[in-house]
C-alpha cells in the first residue's frame, strides 16, 4: 500500500495513536496527519515533519479521541479463560511427546528450584519466634592487622561494657561465650552437654520458654545452671529438678531453671547454659584485665535489643565513638565495632568465630546461579519445542484469527498452555523434590545440621509462583511467535511460513544446553582428577596403617602402657594434632637478639612420632626422652622452609643454633625433610616439631593386623576401662585426609546431581527437535530414497546439522570450564593436579555420545522407514 | 452539552463548510479558515469543534475515496444540515439586526 521510499512518519507514534484513537476516529485522524507529516516533509524537512507528527498525535488524546478502557477488560472473559483451560489440556492430551517431554524436564529441573526455595525460607524463619526479632542487633567487630581486615561475629566483653555504660536506645545487653561444652555429673552418670555462657538477662532478651524456674534470677548467682528439657530428661529422667545439684569438672553447680529446647530454626543451639558470672568468679585478676581487654575479641558475642525509638543508625554512631576512644591505645590492632540484624545472622558473608547456625551467602548465590541455570535450560525445551511444532499449530492459529481471535487472545492462550505445562511439572517434581530431600541433607550432615527442609504454607505458595513464572518465561517466545502469524498466509499456504529466524534461535537455545551440559562434566573431571591428586599426593611422611585416638583428656602414658599390649600394635606415639587434614597452631618465632619476630606452625610430639611417621631427618637426631632433670622445653626440631627463612644455612650447619620460639629459648637439635603440616591447597610453610607432654591431645598407633574388626574390638574394651565416660574416638589417617576434603566430594556430588538433570534436560530437548525435523522431513526422505539415496547418506543427511551444534558446545563449553576452574576455584590450591585433554575428554565425549544415542534413535528411524508410507496419501 | 447557540468558532467552521460546498473536509477547512481568518488554525482544534458540531445535529459526514496524499486513508467530507443551516441564518439576522440599529455616525469614516 505505501511505497516503501518515501520518508514515513515514526512508527511508534502511529502505533501509539492506533492504539489510543477511537475506531470510528482513526482513519480520519491518521489521513489528516499524514497529510500535515507530507506537508511539513516538503516545507521543513524531514526531521521537522516527524517532530511535528509526534507532537500532534500526543495533542490528539482528548477525551473524544479516546477509546473506553472498559472494552478491553471484556477480551479475557473468564469464559474465554476456560476455553484457554480445555484447549491447552487438549492440546496436551493429544501431543503427548511433547507434552512428556516438557513435563519431565521442566518437573526435573524445577525439583532443584524447590529445594533451594525450601532451604532459603527455612532459613528466612530462622530466629523469628524472638518477640521483638526485628529489634534484636548483634555487635560484631571488623579486626584490622597488617594482614589485612577480617569481621568476626565475636567481640571484646570489654565493647560490651562500654556500650552498656553511655549508650542511650538499648534495652537489654546480652553477653555470651561459646566454651561451655562440658561432661555434666549427676550421682553416678556423666554426660557431655553443649552449653553457653550467657549473662542474667538472656531470657529477657531472648525469648526461650522456662518450664521451670525465674527468668530474671535464673542465670545470675555465680554456679548457676539453666538445663535444656531433653538435657534434664537424659540427666535425671524428669524435670523438674530445679534446685538439684550437678558437678562439672570437680565444682558443684546448681539447677536454676528448665528451658524448652531450642526451635530447630534459632541460630542459638544450646543444652545448658551457665551464669556469666560463674566465669568472672573464677578468673584472677590477672585473667580478668586480660580478658576484658579491648582485643580480645575472640570469644565474646554481644546480643542488643533497641529501643522502640532507637534507630539502628543512631546506635551505630556511638559504636563508631566507642571504638575510635578504644583504638587509641593500639597501634597495630584496630578494631571497629559494627551492628548486625538479627535477620542477618544465619545468612552471613565472610564473618569468622560464628556462634551457632550460619550459612555463607556466597554458598547460596552458588547454588542459586547453577539452580536458575538448569531451570532456564529447561524453559528452553519448551520455547523450543513449542516452536518446532509450528508447523502443526500455525494452522489453528490461523482458523481462530479468521474467526475473530486478536493478537492478545492468542498470546494468552498460549501462556495459558504453558502455565499449566509448569503446574502439571510442578506436581512431579514435588514428588521428586520428596524424594532427593534426605539424599540432599546427607550430602554433608554437619551443614544441615539444623535444616529439616519442611515446606510451611508460604513454601508452598512460593512453589506455585516458580512454577508459574517457569511457564510464563517457557511461554513467553512461543506465545509472542504465534500471535504474530498472519491468518491469510498459513491458510492458503503452508509451507510459506517463515521459520528461519526462529530455527536460529532454536540452534542458538540449544546449544546453550548442551554448553551447559559439558561446563557440568568438564567440572566433574577436574574436580575429581583433583580429589584423586590430593589423596594419592605424597606428603613427605607415612599415613599408612595409622590410627589416631583422642585422648579427650586422658593419661597418655596409661594409655599408651595398656595399649602396648596389643601385639597388633607395633608402635606408639603421640602429638598435639594430626597434620595434613586442614588444623594447625601457629605461635611467634624469631632469631635470639633479633626484634621482629614472625609465626611459625608447630605441633607437639612425643620422641616416637618421627619414626613412626617415617618423617626423613636430614640431619641432627630425633628428640631424646625428657629426663627429669630437664623437664622444660629446650629444643625444637624444624623443617627446611624455617632454615631459609631465618638463614640458617645448610641442615647440618644449623643444627645446635638458637630460635627464640613462643617467647623461650630454644636449640635445633634436629631438621626434617618438608612436609605438608596443612592441607594441599596451602603451600608448605615454616614448621617446628616441639616437644610438651601436657599437650598431647592424639595417640598415634601404628596398626598391623589380619582382621580389623577384632583389634578395633580389642583397642575399644581397652579404651572403655581407662575412660568409662566418653566414646572411643578413633579414625585412620588416611581416612582424616579423606575427610578433610569433604567439601570435593560435596562438590562431585552436587554438579554430578547437576550434570545428570542438564544432560537429561537437554538430551529431551534433542530428541524432541529431532522428531519433529525428521517427521516434518520425512516426505523428502522418501523421496530422496526412492531417488537412490542410501540409508546411511541419509541418516548423515539428518544428523549433520545437530552434530554441528554439537561440537560448537564442546568448543564453547570446554576452555570455559577449563580457565572458571584455572583461574578461579583452583586458583588458591598449591597442590595443583596436572590435567591435560586425557582428564577432560571423556566428560565431554560421554554427553556428546549421549546427544548421539538420542539423535541416531530417530534419524535411523526414518531413514530405514518404507517411502510408500509416506508418499501414498497424496 | 452548551446549548444550541453558536460559538464564534464554530460559526466560522460552519461557514467555512458552506463556502467550500464539495471538497469541505478536515485539512481543507483549516486551509480556508486561515486564508480568510488570517491567523493561525490548529488542526486538533478543528477536528475537535467538527466533532462537537456532528453531535449537534449541524453538520453530516460521509467518507470518501482513498488517496494517496493520506497514505492509503479515506478522507471525511462534511456537509450542513438543515439545523446547521438554520442556525447560521438565525445568527445572521441577529447581527444584521443589531447592524440596522446602530446609528451611521458611530463608524463614520471607517466603512
Amino acid at each position: 500500500m505505501q511505497q516503501p521510499k518515501t520518508p514515513q512518519p515514526p512508527r511508534w507514534a502511529d502505533r501509539l495513536l492506533q492504539w489510543y484513537c477511537r475506531p470510528e476516529l482513526l482513519e480520519d485522524l491518521q489521513g489528516d496527519l499524514y497529510e500535515c507529516f507530507q506537508r511539513n516533509l516538503r516545507a521543513k524537512g524531514l526531521r521537522k515533519a516527524r517532530f511535528i507528527y509526534v507532537i500532534d498525535v500526543v495533542k490528539f488524546i482528548r477525551p473524544y479521541t479516546t477509546r473506553s478502557p472498559v472494552k478491553y477488560s471484556s477480551m479475557n472473559h473468564p469464559n474465554l479463560i476456560r476455553h484457554y483451560l480445555k484447549s491447552g489440556l487438549r492440546g496436551l492430551a493429544k501431543s503427548k511427546l511433547f507434552t512428556g517431554i516438557n513435563v519431565l524436564g521442566m518437573a526435573i529441573s524445577m525439583s532443584v528450584g524447590l529445594l533451594l526455595i525450601a532451604y532459603l525460607s527455612e532459613l528466612h524463619s530462622f530466629d523469628r519466634f524472638h518477640d521483638n526479632f526485628s529489634s534484636i542487633y548483634r555487635v560484631i567487630s571488623s579486626h584490622t592487622t597488617d594482614r589485612g581486615i577480617q569481621d568476626y561475629a565475636s567481640t571484646s566483653p570489654l565493647a560490651g561494657q562500654r556500650i552498656a555504660d553511655g549508650t542511650p536506645g538499648i534495652e537489654e545487653l546480652v553477653t555470651i561465650q561459646r566454651s561451655f561444652n562440658k561432661d555434666v555429673g549427676h550421682e553416678d552418670k556423666i554426660l557431655p552437654l553443649r552449653g553457653l555462657w550467657a549473662s542474667v538477662n538472656f531470657f529477657d532478651l531472648f525469648s526461650f520458654n522456662l518450664i521451670a524456674g525465674n527468668t530474671a534470677s535464673a542465670l545470675e548467682a555465680p554456679y548457676s545452671l539453666v538445663l535444656s528439657q531433653s538435657a534434664a530428661e537424659k540427666l535425671f529422667q524428669r524435670t523438674e529438678v530445679v534446685g538439684e545439684a550437678v558437678v562439672i569438672e570437680d565444682e558443684v553447680y546448681t539447677i536454676t531453671a528448665v528451658v524448652e529446647d531450642p526451635p530447630t530454626n534459632s541460630h542459638l543451639d544450646f543444652e545448658m547454659l551457665g551464669a556469666l558470672s560463674t566465669l568472672e568468679q573464677k578468673m584472677s585478676v590477672e585473667q580478668q584485665a586480660a580478658w576484658q581487654s579491648w582485643t580480645n575479641i575472640w570469644d565474646s558475642h554481644i546480643y542488643l535489643r533497641l529501643d522502640r525509638n532507637a534507630s539502628p543508625r543512631t546506635i551505630q554512631t556511638s559504636l563508631d565513638r566507642i571504638s575510635n576512644r578504644e583504638n587509641q591505645q593500639d597501634e597495630t590492632n584496630k578494631i571497629q565495632l559494627k551492628l548486625q540484624a538479627l535477620s542477618e545472622v544465619v545468612i552471613s558473608q565472610n564473618l569468622s568465630n560464628h556462634v551457632g547456625y550460619h550459612v555463607d551467602k556466597a554458598f547460596l548465590w552458588f547454588l542459586g546461579v547453577l539452580a536458575l541455570v538448569v531451570m532456564l535450560s529447561a524453559c528452553f525445551n519448551h520455547t523450543n519445542l513449542s516452536i518446532a511444532r509450528a508447523l502443526r499449530r500455525s494452522r489453528e492459529v490461523g482458523v481462530r484469527k479468521v474467526v475473530g481471535a486478536s493478537r492478545g487472545q492468542v498470546f494468552t492462550q498460549f501462556l495459558v498452555e504453558a502455565v499449566i505445562m509448569a503446574l502439571l511439572a510442578l506436581g512431579f517434581s514435588f514428588l521428586l523434590f520428596l524424594w532427593i530431600r534426605p539424599h540432599f541433607l546427607n550430602l554433608e550432615p554437619s551443614f544441615f545440621a539444623r535444616i529439616s527442609l519442611h515446606p510451611t504454607l508460604s513454601t508452598y505458595l512460593y512453589f506455585v509462583t516458580l512454577a508459574i513464572s517457569i511457564g510464563l518465561i517457557s511461554g513467553f517466545l512461543p506465545a509472542l511467535f504465534f500471535s504474530k502469524i498472519s491468518p491469510a498466509k498459513v491458510i492458503k499456504d503452508i509451507s510459506k511460513l517463515r521459520l528461519f529466524k526462529q530455527v536460529s534461535l532454536r540452534k542458538v537455545l540449544i546449544t546453550f544446553q548442551y554448553v551447559l551440559s559439558i561446563c557440568f562434566m568438564v567440572a566433574i573431571s577436574l574436580v575429581y582428577h583433583q580429589y584423586r591428586y590430593f589423596l594419592s599426593y605424597d606428603l613427605g611422611f607415612n599415613t599408612e596403617n595409622i590410627l589416631n585416638i583422642e585422648l579427650q583428656g586422658n593419661d597418655y602414658q596409661l594409655l599408651k602402657r595398656e595399649f602396648e599390649q596389643l601385639s597388633d600394635v607395633t608402635d606408639i606415639s603421640a602429638s598435639k594434632l594430626v597434620p595434613s587434614v586442614g588444623d594447625t597452631y601457629s605461635t611467634s618465632a624469631k632469631l635470639p637478639g633479633a626484634l621482629d619476630s614472625t609465626f611459625v606452625h608447630y605441633n607437639v610430639i612425643d620422641e616416637q612420632y618421627i619414626e613412626l611417621h617415617e618423617h626423613e631427618l636430614i640431619a641432627g637426631e630425633n628428640f631424646s626422652p625428657l629426663s627429669s632433670e630437664r623437664p622444660e622445653e629446650s629444643a625444637v626440631i624444624t623443617n627446611e622452609k624455617t632454615l631459609a627463612f631465618f638463614e640458617l644455612g645448610s641442615p647440618t650447619e644449623a643444627i645446635g643454633k638458637e630460635l627464640i620460639i613462643s617467647g623461650q629459648r630454644m636449640q635445633i637439635v634436629g631438621v626434617v625433610k618438608d612436609f605438608h603440616n596443612s592441607t594441599l591447597r596451602d603451600p608448605i610453610r615454616r614448621f617446628v616439631f616441639r616437644r610438651d607432654p601436657e599437650q598431647l591431645q592424639v595417640i598415634n598407633l601404628k596398626l598391623a593386623t589380619a582382621d580389623l574388626g577384632i583389634t578395633m574390638d580389642r583397642l575399644e574394651a581397652i579404651w572403655s576401662k581407662v575412660d568409662p565416660v566418653h566414646p572411643f574416638q578413633a579414625s585412620f589417617f588416611d581416612e582424616s585426609i579423606q575427610h578433610a576434603y569433604n567439601e570435593y566430594t560435596a562438590m562431585i556430588k552436587i554438579i554430578g546431581f547437576l550434570a545428570i538433570l542438564a544432560i537429561t534436560i537437554a538430551s529431551f530437548g534433542l530428541l524432541g527437535m529431532v522428531v519433529f525435523t525428521t517427521e516434518t522431513r520425512f516426505k523428502e526422505i522418501s523421496i530422496r530414497k526412492i531417488m537412490g539415496a542410501t540409508e546411511r547418506g541419509l541418516v548423515m543427511l539428518l544428523s549433520r546439522g545437530f552434530l554441528s551444534l554439537l561440537l560448537v558446545a564442546a568448543v564453547i563449553g570446554l576452555p570455559l570450564t577449563y580457565f572458571l576452574f584455572d583461574q578461579l576455584v583452583f586458583a588458591e590450591i598449591a597442590a595443583r593436579a596436572p590435567i591435560g585433554p586425557f582428564e577432560l575428554l571423556p566428560g565431554v565425549l560421554a554427553v556428546i555420545s549421549i546427544a548421539l544415542l538420542a539423535i541416531s534413535s530417530q534419524t535411523i528411524r526414518v531413514a530405514k522407514a518404507n517411502p510408500v508410507d509416506a508418499l501414498r496419501d497424496e | 452539552m452548551k446549548g444550541t447557540n453558536l460559538g464564534e468558532f464554530e460559526e466560522l467552521v460552519l461557514l467555512t463548510i458552506a463556502a467550500l460546498t464539495d471538497g469541505a473536509y478536515s485539512v481543507a477547512i483549516c486551509d480556508e479558515l486561515e486564508k480568510h481568518a488570517e491567523r493561525k488554525v490548529r488542526l486538533g482544534v478543528v477536528h475537535a469543534v467538527l466533532n462537537r458540531l456532528e453531535t449537534k445535529g449541524y453538520l453530516s459526514s460521509q467518507l470518501g475515496a482513498p488517496t494517496s496524499e493520506r497514505g492509503g486513508r479515506r478522507k471525511r467530507f462534511y456537509e450542513l444540515t438543515t439545523a446547521g443551516k438554520a442556525a447560521l441564518i438565525k445568527s445572521k439576522q441577529i447581527r444584521d439586526g443589531l447592524w440596522r440599529i446602530i446609528p451611521a455616525f458611530v463608524f463614520k469614516g471607517m466603512i
